[in-house]
């Protein structure tokens, strides 16, 4: 096995698109103590117009403010990206709606049922070495593959 | 809640969906690819994000007495429970199945992925049904036991 046959797009992208995503998450901690998963917006946004007792629990209607403006930066950062990016095509994904559809579904159910997803567990719960958030990552890493892998051999693109 | 603290917000979602939208985690494809063993980049990008997070979240509580803009500094909500490791299972399933999680699917309509908001509608439904059978399971005291 070579370089090149583990990582055939390189690696400079990967490293510094994650350095960024980094140094992002270190600003809201130095500047406003934030933790910043990006799972919880899913949440705590129905607090503005769920009724059901849980979703007005405090973690979710104190912070609902902020992760709601954390999502519009998302979309706004990658945005800038594309305007100021060499190649300024935009980027449609030729996944099968029933997938992101269904996927989504699963994820966002499983990701709030973890209480957190690649950014909550993976980079917060992992960046202050907590075992559980550690563990649950390898254990979504593991189902992922699997999912993906079967996918794959039942003809999916 | 401060305005200071929505602006840190919206700052720290331009620069993290930038190194999402840079990093190409923006396309499931790539998600994908990484799953089944063929582009092994994510891992850098997971490892370049863990490390500076990391010495963010170590060394900052030391030197400082407190965030720059006031408030306290906060600490993911990490769980040794049954529900956080087969939330994990659950959350793996649909991440292989679709290649999108909460953070790229969000930041994907910034460079124009519109059949994202598929996915996102998705995970408003599954976060929706989440709470409702949390509500179900604990009606008495729906914020701390489960």
């Amino acid at each position: 096995m070579t370089m090149q046959q583990f990582f055939p797009n390189g690696i400079e992208t990967y490293l510094v698109g994650g350095l960024l995503m980094g140094v992002s998450v270190s600003f809201a901690f130095a500047m406003s103590g934030l933790v910043t998963g990006m799972s919880t917006v899913f949440s705590s946004t129905w607090s503005f117009v769920s009724r059901l007792e849980f979703f007005r629990q405090d973690r979710f209607v104190s912070s609902r403010g902020w992760r709601l403006a954390l999502a519009i930066g998302l979309v706004l950062g990658a945005a800038l990206f594309l305007v100021t990016a060499a190649h300024r095509a935009t980027f449609q994904t030729q996944v099968p709606w029933w997938r992101l559809a269904v996927g989504g579904f699963i994820a966002g159910f499983g990701a709030r049922m973890s209480n957190g997803c690649t950014s909550g567990h993976g980079i917060c719960g992992i960046g202050s070495f907590q075992i559980p958030s550690i563990l649950a990552v390898v254990i979504f890493v593991a189902t992922a593959i699997v999912t993906a892998q079967l996918v794959a051999a039942f003809g999916g693109a | 809640m401060k305005a200071s603290t929505l602006i840190v917000a919206l700052l720290t979602g331009v620069l993290f969906g930038f190194g999402l939208a840079y990093s190409s985690m923006v396309k499931p494809e790539v998600v994908l690819s990484f799953l089944r063993f063929e582009d092994f980049g994510l891992l850098f990008v997971l490892g370049g994000a863990v490390v500076v997070t990391a010495i963010a979240y170590w060394v900052l509580p030391r030197i400082m007495a407190g965030p720059v803009l006031g408030g306290a500094f906060g600490r993911h909500p990490s769980e040794m429970a049954l529900r956080t490791m087969g939330g994990a299972v659950l959350f793996g399933v649909g991440w292989g199945l679709s290649g999108v999680c909460p953070g790229p699917a969000l930041a994907g309509l910034g460079v124009g992925n519109w059949p994202l908001l598929i996915a996102i509608l998705g995970m408003f439904a599954g976060a929706y049904l989440q709470g409702l059978l949390a509500s179900v399971r604990s009606p008495a005291n729906p914020g701390v036991a489960h």
